[in-house]
């Protein structure tokens, strides 16, 4: 195992590559959850989780399955199918288990299955051919660049709550051109290392 | 919300206007700054959406007395899925150097908060015909959404308009970086919410002057 190799990989989905701000995924859950700094924090923890499990879930589904059945053609149905029962599955789990932390993080799982990250990390791992913990890395790269993303996100919404916007950018569209002052500042990182 | 009362037209214009995917809702927000930096890509991308919001609320619609509440989410997600798949093959074999530039973004429509929604709300708990006229409208409402996105930021990030240079001189690069993106969505949007609150404003105006 390289561990350069998987380091380089987690340092490029988290900075490099960040999903938020140069692939555009995670969109809706990134202006929907930012506007504390508390919903982003549980949000991130959540996705971090999930996002490491559904990686290696579905590596193994694409390598053990459906790459000897000759059905990768349905990749599509299939991760996102496996994405929804893991996700109610650790609804379930949680409740059962931690009905404290299911209170705190419950109604962010919910959420997860509409993020576009989830389903776009496995299928970027099999596009690319990625090892079992090369997929790893990605996905844990991944999610710490979706939590880095929300919590600079999340601290500077709050602030603008404070400032005097012209009416019609209240919201939304000012959260839109904060984002694009961050993307622009995450430019400076591309180049930082090559894969 | 039980069976609709509006007629087709009022259905088709409610989701290309009042309750426009991308500026009034604000969901499916992924594509609108991905693949718009090219008119090119904003267009094949919000053809894929038409079809796929129209399909699916079609089917869901002819199933919609045989599917048991319960499990209603994962059949949603096969049907939606299905159409995804067809949808990106097909480009892949015709389309292919669109296809190489927002093939992830078109498998992504799986993911799609506005598709599920529209079944979930909607095409689930209406007649054929209605749900059709429904997922057109929405459908409509993403695609114009993605063409004004995607034509300026072509047109000033490089001067150009569906690969065609336009303009001569130096374009302002930052339109079709990432960042611009985010830039164009948000200036659209508050600009839009400004002639909301005008229109509104002069309404309201007609209305005092009619009382008066």
């Amino acid at each position: 195992m390289d561990f350069n190799k998987l380091f380089q990989l987690i340092v490029a989905a988290s900075l490099i590559n960040n999903f938020v701000f140069t692939r555009f995924l995670g969109l809706c859950i990134f202006f929907g959850v930012t506007k504390k700094m508390e919903t982003s924090v549980g949000m991130s923890i959540t996705f971090t989780a999930v996002m490491v499990i559904s990686a290696a879930l579905n590596w193994v589904i694409y390598k053990f399955i459906m790459v000897p059945m000759d059905i990768t053609f349905l990749k599509i149905i299939v991760f996102i199918g496996v994405i929804a029962a893991l996700v109610q599955s650790a609804d379930t789990i949680m409740k059962k288990l931690s009905p404290a932390l299911y209170y705190k993080l419950g109604i962010y799982l919910a959420l997860i299955t509409t993020n576009c990250i989830i389903l776009a990390v496995p299928l970027i791992n099999s596009g690319e051919n990625y090892n079992f913990f090369e997929s790893m890395a990605f996905g844990v790269g991944s999610g710490l660049g979706f939590a880095l993303a929300l919590i600079i996100m999340a601290s500077i919404r709050e602030k603008l709550e404070l400032a005097d916007i012209p009416a019609p950018f209240r919201g939304l569209p000012i959260s839109f051109i904060v984002a694009g002052l961050i993307a622009l500042a995450f430019t400076g990182f591309s180049g930082l290392i090559t894969l | 919300m039980a069976h609709t009362h509006k007629t087709n037209w009022e259905l088709i214009k409610n989701g290309m206007f009042s309750e426009n995917t991308i500026f009034k809702m604000a969901i499916s927000l992924c594509p609108s700054i991905a693949v718009t930096n090219s008119l090119k890509n904003g267009f094949f991308m919000g053809v894929s959406v038409i079809f796929v919001q129209t399909m699916v609320n079609l089917t869901v619609s002819l199933i919609r007395n045989f599917i048991n509440p319960k499990i209603r989410i994962p059949i949603f997600m096969m049907v939606i899925a299905g159409y995804v798949s067809l949808i990106d093959m097909s480009m892949a074999a015709f389309a292919r150097p669109v296809y190489k530039q927002i093939g992830l973004y078109i498998q992504l429509i799986v993911a799609f908060a506005s598709i599920f929604a529209r079944a979930e709300v909607f095409a689930v708990k209406n007649k054929i015909i209605p749900s059709i006229a429904d997922g057109l409208g929405m459908g409509i409402g993403f695609f114009l959404a993605m063409i004004v996105i995607s034509f300026f930021r072509e047109l000033l990030g490089k001067g150009a308009l569906w690969g065609f240079p336009i303009v001569q001189g130096n374009p302002l690069l930052i339109m079709v970086l990432p960042a611009g993106g985010f830039f164009a969505v948000g200036l659209l949007m508050g600009f839009f919410n400004w002639l909301d609150a005008r229109m509104a404003a002069k309404r309201e105006a007609a209305a005092a002057i009619e009382t008066a």
